[in-house]
């Protein structure tokens, strides 16, 4: 990566001399009685690849389609790049859209659907052709200009449509599902490429997605949506590993969670009483000593080991395995703890199982631990 | 299982032939046959084609006096014209008012959607004579809309309207616009809403983007459309003969008056085989244009 010197390469973990590329401070849109989008501050920097990660109707497409300027705001303000959007039509905003069906105009080849937008903006002739090829390189369909959007297979339409809204060199690109359409084996290989295109141009890109494995693997930094509300902002690193809320928690991979209430509160340590045992973990964190709280705990930084002997104190628990999902690289265990809760386990099939057996089978006893730094504490 | 197949196969096929055959080509030779006899005092009143001497001998007779008749005499020159100006003219009236109409009716909510398309159909729930002859009431002289205007002050006298080129018109662009608004219904709401989403996007205004996106992929429907009211409209018999009366001469009435009041079966037959060509040319059009935006997927 190669960042140039004058602007940091993480401008959002620097807030104080960047100004945001997209600034949105209480964006609400309500249909009829439904609030799609409530009340939402955001600051978008240029040249991050920023995901809006959410279920189905929790609002995100919504949120893409007013910065693209086809819905308006009941309340709030959007500015790009510093000017106020709401009287600014969405064919004269510095933003271009890849839209999710693509819409590729069918009656127009190729080269004259990437065309389209530059002769809107009256671009000299020769101008457009060229920067038609070089768009087409970019996305390596050359020799494709004259076929219509038909003539193509999806992953190849996936291309001419974002080439088409890439060739404006628009301040920002919005991304409706770009990779819902194609199938998992190219979605996974086209997430490397959306990446390296974005890198390449510099293009801000906000993506909208359903898929955390797509924002975990395309972001620099990612929105978590649900219910018209950001439930929670970070790197994907941060959310995976902080997450603030049981939704977070639970929507982005997954987690089990405990309830508990915290013992102790240290400046290098938090103790929690849980039904299941004493939770320690290792660093501080701004929680109120008595009050309630959750510890999430993820299936894969969990330690399991086959044991007759059961084992009580802290970040350790005995249990019985339950069910067992074996996925190959890695198996699910399904572990029934003494207060009848059954938690996940994932662990990494790292030996080859003799006589095709596993080492931990149906009704085994087992012990299960964690590092002291695992267990994350969800105040909601 | 493959002779079942094979069977199934072949009588799907078969039955639009044999109903295309039956109702559609048996007839076309029966009137072209007529169109080659001469008239005859007889019943049916043509000369035969073919007739056995009492010898045994075969003798065909084809004349093409009654093709040549038509080309010669102005009437029928004139006739044919005037039904195509009056047919493109009023398909034209019928596109201008038809393309807003189903434009709006794809793009109105979903409670008022339904019941607007029931308006454009709802006159097929009269018969067509019944209305044609509701217009005569209207348009009359001391019809409604005159009684109206004179009721209200805004004319003396009544204008004339019934009997006129103006009332041919009224009645064509009126009976056959549902013809039109529904292929282009049809059609307009197949298009993809992101596309116009996305000329917007690319800097658009909607004008321009009618024009270069809404339009070009509209054409199958404006074609449909077209042909839909033109062809009927260049054989209307009831609504020249009804509105129109003696002064706006159409092919469809020429050829009713050479059946019945001449009996002139012979003539009638040419001038109806002459409009059928006359018609078969658009269709061909027609085919060419569909073939050509099926073959773009």
């Amino acid at each position: 990566m190669t960042a140039s010197n004058s602007v940091s390469a993480t401008p959002w973990s620097d807030t104080d001399g960047q100004k945001p590329l997209v600034e949105l401070r209480g964006v609400t849109k309500k249909f009829g009685d439904v609030t799609a989008v409530d009340n939402i501050d955001l600051d978008i920097y240029a040249g991050e690849l920023f995901c809006l990660l959410g279920g189905s109707g929790c609002g995100k497409s919504t949120l893409l389609r007013m910065l693209a300027g086809f819905e308006s705001l009941n309340s709030g303000s959007i500015k790009i790049d510093g000017v106020d959007m709401s009287d600014v039509p969405a064919y004269d905003r510095p933003t271009n859209m890849m839209f999710q069906s693509y819409a590729l105009f069918p009656h127009m080849s190729v080269a004259k659907n990437i065309a389209f937008g530059l002769q809107q903006d009256r671009v000299p002739k020769n101008d457009i052709a060229d920067r038609v090829q070089d768009i087409l390189k970019l996305v390596e369909l050359q020799d494709y200009g004259k076929r219509k959007p038909s003539q193509l297979s999806g992953g190849q339409r996936q291309r001419v449509a974002l080439a088409r809204a890439l060739v404006k060199q628009p301040k920002l690109l919005l991304l409706d599902e770009p990779l819902a359409a194609l199938d998992k084996k190219l979605r996974k290989h086209t997430q490397f490429e959306l990446a390296n295109i974005q890198e390449k141009v510099g293009v801000t890109f906000v993506v909208v997605t359903h898929d955390q494995e797509e924002a975990m693997t395309l972001s620099s930094r990612m929105a978590v949506m649900d219910a018209g509300r950001l439930q929670q902002i970070g790197t994907p690193t941060e959310v995976y590993e902080f997450p603030e809320s049981r939704f977070v928690a639970d929507f982005i991979g997954s987690a089990n969670i405990f309830e508990g209430r915290v013992t102790e509160d240290g400046a290098d340590h938090v103790r929690v009483q849980t039904d299941v045992c004493d939770v320690f973990i290792d660093h501080g964190q701004s929680v109120k000593e008595g009050g309630k709280i959750w510890v999430a705990l993820r299936p894969e930084k969990i330690h399991i080991t086959k044991s007759d002997t059961p084992v009580t104190g802290e970040n350790q628990v005995s249990g019985v395995v339950d069910d067992i999902g074996y996925l190959g690289e890695t198996s699910i265990y399904k572990i029934l703890l003494p207060n009848d809760q059954i938690i996940d386990v994932t662990a990494p099939n790292q030996t080859r199982p003799m006589n095709r057996q596993h080492l931990i089978t149906w009704e085994d006893k087992v012990n299960i631990s964690w590092e002291p730094s695992s267990a994350m504490l969800l105040t909601s | 299982m493959r002779k079942l197949n094979d069977n199934w196969r072949l009588i799907t096929v078969a039955i639009p032939f044999a109903w295309l055959l039956i109702f559609f080509l048996a007839p076309f030779f029966i009137v072209a046959k007529i169109s080659l006899a001469e008239l005859a005092i007889a019943s049916p009143p043509f000369t035969q084609m073919i007739e056995w001497a009492d010898s045994g001998i075969m003798t065909i007779r084809i004349v093409f006096d009654n093709f040549i008749y038509i080309f010669e005499d102005d009437l029928y020159r004139n006739t044919y014209l005037n039904s195509l100006k009056i047919s493109v003219t009023s398909t034209l009236i019928c596109l201008l008012f038809g393309y807003p109409i189903a434009y709006a009716i794809v793009r109105s909510g979903p409670v008022a959607k339904p019941i607007l398309l029931f308006c454009i159909i709802l006159p097929f729930w009269t018969s067509f004579l019944l209305r044609v002859y509701a217009w005569m009431g209207l348009l009359a002289d001391q019809g409604t809309i005159n009684n109206i205007l004179i009721a209200i002050g805004v004319i003396d006298e009544p204008i004339r309207m019934l009997y006129t080129e103006f009332a041919v018109y009224i009645g064509i662009v009126y009976t056959y616009m549902p013809f039109m608004i529904l292929p282009l219904y049809a059609n307009m709401e197949k298009l993809d809403g992101s596309l116009n989403e996305a000329a917007a996007d690319l800097g658009s205004r909607p004008t321009n983007t009618f024009f270069k996106v809404t339009l070009p992929l509209t054409i199958p429907g404006i074609v449909a459309g077209c042909l839909l009211v033109f062809i009927p409209a260049t054989g209307e018999y009831v609504i020249p003969d009804l509105l129109g009366g003696g002064n706006v001469q159409m092919i469809g009435r020429v050829l009713f008056n050479e059946f019945s009041r001449n009996s002139d079966w012979p003539v009638a037959a040419a001038v109806a085989i002459v409009l059928l060509f006359l018609l078969v040319l658009p269709i061909m059009v027609f085919q060419y244009f569909q073939g050509r935006s099926s073959g773009q997927g």
